[in-house]
């Protein structure tokens, strides 16, 4: 343990994030994550994500050392897409029982495992994750991964990130800590050339990288590796081959970005494919980064002109929603809108944004927020699910992004909602993802299933205007306190 | 504006509809002690049989009058009095629905005075045996028109007429051919649940509902008695299920005064309230807790499943009042119709589809049509053109021969939309394509309208 703790701390004291630089010593061997409440608290372990980053590596085998419910109640569950090999989906765990805890067995039993799944699977690499338990009975799994590495002549990688360590976003971040010890540079490429790139942190939810991809190929731009989604292998191992990085989805994994550049010279920078400027800039930077590294400069005039036809036609298609979203007021619900441009997209087409988290947001951030939402007050830390319900409620906002936990919220409140986390099935990235995410902004919003769940039951109106108690049986009772009911529809009925 | 576009083609390719006496003689199925009796030759009812069994999995009553040569050309009558007698002595039926084939029709025979004939020469014989008639060629209608001509005639000929004493908690409800077994009995209870008492004609919950009964049966068993039909005049109300049944209630109405409400459709949430609001309003009775968690249910069955609907493309290729049933549940879930399809011409709720034009054709009018949907909705034999389409498809109508159960889904009021909501819903999940990096390549797709490229991004 006294390596992963060194590891951890290692992880916390990150130079190239910019919360940490403006802690203080002290604080900053705290860490960045806040203690959690027990009782209060939400989100993943450690393990969680570690997987997270890793499991979307689609040749690799993926066996979490654990009882049965670390992998068992979490696998299958994420919409990450992969070109070619299926094998990450394949759920792999040692289902420790407590006979195998009580007597010990956890390592003999991990090393079978790595056996069957080399023998049934011949895996380019397995990696090992260990879990809480497996880390508390003191299952040594970088001795028995290093052992299996030898015995069946594979990369087996150790994971060390067990759910007790910290939260998810640690978790993230010794992921990439595995990566750099065991991976990363570990088989040369034969075909490295001065526009390879790798991006770092992009999962190809929904294939979404692969509305991205063709506008890199346009350019003559290779992509060694896009760590983790649809990576394979060697890919990953060769990445240190590459001449700029881009490392999107914030901080996840920032350390590994910025080691890279400390060991193998990468250029890094931090961007984002989500909105229309956005994906802009990037395709900027990255050609900028390259050049920068000896790529021939013609290229950034090439970058160019793919960015202006490319706009053009991204900001025509979304004007044409402008008529059915102009006025539409939406709210922002997610730990921390990764991309400001993908406001400024829907603010300019003449979406409201009525109120967004700020919970992860940098300062940085927050001045933008402050700049482009006209009341102050429209930022909030976070929102205890009872407020937002009455606000939503109050028909305070049309529609509601977040993610799927506050799913609910919205529904129960009659108001649509759209998933823009990582359960979504749509892809959003890139120019067209970004027309996408109006579309089923506008699908969302315009369903016609909303009038029809907000009318309150007839009845209930018939008793509210105090009509005379049912009981009256006279036809003519009938017919009337009937043809009131028919409503619009009247036209529906033969009465007679 | 719906337009209703006209067969222009000469010939059908793949059949949407069942024919005529197929439906009357359904709707005689769900009379209790009923014998349906094609009167034209053998392979009429055989076909139509065929056809029952491998939908309901039962063994179905239905005979012929067995046309041969001689007959077609001679008349006959004689083949129908026959067949008649038969049945009452073999089978002693309570009822024996004739239905008329394109054969007989074609001779044009005065069918009405043939069996007015047999029932007085042969009364002592018949007595205790409704002979009911209705005039179904097969080359007019489909289903609908004759399960609707059934119930015309049992009214006209079984009720009696003149205005009664009415029963304040009797209710006649006229349910249309598509609603289920399952449809029926929900029906049913729901009726019940506000101390009112249905009559339903025809009733295929009781005959059709794949039971097992103890004993050897060569009519129906189970159904409407024919001794309720006789006594429908006595209703508070009649309650009608599609807009193919008006007719039947104007006729009880003009026999009996008995005053109808029709509901051309009973999905969705508003016809479900208006339903239950109707009932209540009927019966002074308030709405049972029970119906109201049923509300609740659908309310957020429709939130949970809207996400599946928002935007997806709709074949649908059905008899008209199914159609329309069918394409207003989508819409109302936010679909829209790529293509509607239907079987005739001759329904007013044509003009309600909300489509932007209904073909009168045939399953592979919808396969032409329906290109670029994301489901086809229409009975089994659309299994084709799904696959040829690559499409998933939703059984829905009548045949379904390749499922199982098909009588005991619910598709009426806060249940059945609930029900439907999910089919449909776990239909486009289980069919998501798999991204692929191909089929997002923006500029792949650069040449196509912007409408086929996003559509064709969205459905996964």
């Amino acid at each position: 343990m006294s390596s992963l703790s060194a590891k951890i701390q290692d992880v916390f004291n990150e130079p190239a994030c910019e919360n940490n630089r403006g802690k203080d010593a002290k604080a900053r061997k705290q860490g960045c994550s806040k203690p959690l409440t027990p009782g209060a608290a939400a989100g993943g372990c450690a393990f969680d994500g570690a997987k997270i980053v890793l499991q979307p590596i689609t040749d690799v085998a993926h066996l979490v050392h654990a009882p049965l419910a670390c992998e068992g109640n979490s696998w299958d569950n994420r919409g990450t897409a992969s070109s070619g090999p299926t094998l990450w989906r394949i759920s792999f765990t040692t289902d420790l029982t407590e006979l195998d805890v009580m007597m010990g067995q956890g390592e003999r039993k991990l090393f079978k495992a790595i056996r069957e799944i080399k023998e049934a699977y011949a895996p380019p690499a397995i990696f090992v994750y260990s879990t809480c338990v497996t880390a508390l009975i003191g299952d040594d799994i970088e001795a028995v991964c290093k052992r299996a590495a030898e015995k069946f002549d594979l990369p087996v990688v150790p994971i060390n990130a067990p759910g007790f360590v910290g939260s998810k976003n640690l978790g993230n971040k010794l992921a990439g800590e595995a990566l750099l010890d065991h991976v990363i540079g570990t088989a040369e490429p034969d075909d490295a050339g001065p526009y390879d790139i790798n991006i770092l942190g992009e999962f190809n939810l929904s294939g979404e990288f692969w509305l991205v991809k063709p506008l890199l190929d346009r350019l003559g731009i290779r992509v060694r590796a896009a760590i983790p989604g649809d990576a394979r292998y060697l890919e990953v191992a060769s990445a240190h081959r590459a001449r700029a990085n881009m490392m999107v989805c914030s901080t996840a994994l920032i350390n590994l970005a910025r080691k890279m550049e400390q060991r193998w010279d990468i250029p890094f920078f931090e961007g984002s494919f989500y909105g229309i400027t956005d994906t802009s800039e990037a395709l900027r930077q990255i050609s900028r980064l390259l050049v920068k590294k000896g790529a021939d400069p013609e290229i950034l005039g090439r970058t160019e002109a793919l960015i202006a036809e490319e706009e053009a036609i991204a900001w025509k298609k979304l004007a044409a929603y402008r008529p059915r979203l102009e006025g539409k007021r939406v709210l922002l619900n997610t730990g921390g809108v990764k991309s400001w441009s993908v406001v400024h997209a829907l603010m300019e087409i003449g979406i409201e944004i009525v109120g967004t988290s700020v919970k992860k947001s940098t300062p940085e951030d927050k001045e933008r927020i402050k700049k482009i939402l006209k009341d102050e007050n429209h930022m909030f830390e976070s929102m205890a699910p009872r407020d937002l319900y009455a606000m939503l409620s109050q028909r305070k906002a049309d529609i509601m992004l977040s993610g799927g936990r506050t799913q609910f919220i919205a529904l129960k409140a009659k108001v649509p909602w759209l998933d823009i986390n990582q359960e979504r099935h749509q892809p959003y990235a890139g120019y067209d993802g970004m027309v996408e995410l109006v579309r089923q902004i506008d699908l969302a919003i315009h369903n016609p299933i909303w009038r029809q769940v907000r009318e309150p039951p007839p009845w209930e109106c018939q008793l509210a205007a105090g009509d005379e108690p049912p009981g009256t049986k006279s036809e003519t009772a009938i017919v009337q306190g009937f043809k009131k009911f028919a409503g619009t529809t009247a036209d529906d009925f033969g009465e007679c | 504006m719906v337009r209703i576009l006209p067969q222009t083609k000469a010939a059908a390719v793949n059949p949407l509809k069942s024919s005529q006496p197929l439906g009357a003689a359904l709707a005689f199925l769900g009379i209790d002690g009923a014998m349906p009796l094609f009167h034209g030759s053998q392979g009429c009812t055989s076909f139509a049989l065929v056809l029952f069994v491998r939908h309901f999995k039962e063994a179905i009553p239905l005979q012929t009058t067995a046309m041969d040569e001689v007959a077609t050309i001679l008349g006959g009558a004689d083949h129908l009095e026959e067949a008649i007698l038969n049945l009452k002595s073999r089978t002693k039926p309570k009822l024996i629905g004739v239905c008329t084939t394109a054969l007989t029709e074609t001779r044009g025979e005065d069918f009405a005075g043939d069996i007015a004939n047999i029932r007085q020469k042969h009364a002592e014989e018949l007595a205790g045996t409704e002979v009911v008639l209705a005039n179904t060629p097969d080359f007019e209608g489909a289903i609908e028109e004759g399960w609707a001509k059934a119930v015309t005639a049992m009214i006209g000929r079984i009720t009696r007429p003149g205005e009664q004493a009415r029963q304040s908690k009797n209710i006649a409800i006229l349910p249309g051919w598509n609603l289920t077994v399952a449809d029926i009995e929900h029906l049913r209870d729901m009726v019940e649940s506000f101390g009112l008492e249905p009559v339903i004609v025809p009733d295929v919950s009781g005959s059709l509902d794949g039971t097992v009964p103890d004993r050897w049966v060569t009519t129906t068993y189970g159904g409407t008695s024919v001794e309720d039909i006789r006594e429908l005049g006595t209703a508070e109300r009649c309650i009608v299920v599609g807009e193919h049944m008006r007719r039947p209630a104007e006729l009880l109405h003009r026999l009996t005064g008995v005053p109808y409400t029709i509901f051309q459709s009973l999905a969705g949430l508003k016809a479900a309230d208006r339903f239950v609001s109707l009932l209540s309003a009927i019966s002074g009775a308030p709405v049972p807790a029970g119906v109201r968690r049923r509300r609740a249910q659908l309310q957020d069955a429709l939130l949970d499943g809207h996400f599946h609907f928002g935007g997806k493309k709709i074949a649908i290729a059905a008899e008209p009042d199914q159609l329309y049933q069918l394409a207003t549940f989508f819409v109302d879930m936010g679909s829209e119709i790529a293509a509607a399809v239907t079987t005739t011409n001759m329904s007013k709720i044509l003009e309600k589809v909300p489509a932007d034009s209904v073909q009168i054709g045939d399953i592979g009018d919808l396969e032409a049509l329906g290109a670029g949907a994301d489901l086809l909705v229409t009975h089994s034999h659309g299994r084709q053109a799904a696959q040829h389409l690559g499409i998933p498809l939703m059984r829905v109508g009548f045949p379904i021969f390749d499922r199982l159960g098909s009588q005991h889904k619910l598709t009426v009021l806060y249940q059945g939309t609930r029900d439907l909501i999910f089919e449909a819903a776990n239909i486009f999940q289980a069919n998501r394509h798999a991204p692929t990096p191909e089929a997002l390549d923006p500029f792949r797709h650069r040449e196509m309208p912007d409408e086929l490229r996003s559509s064709s991004l969205a459905r996964h």
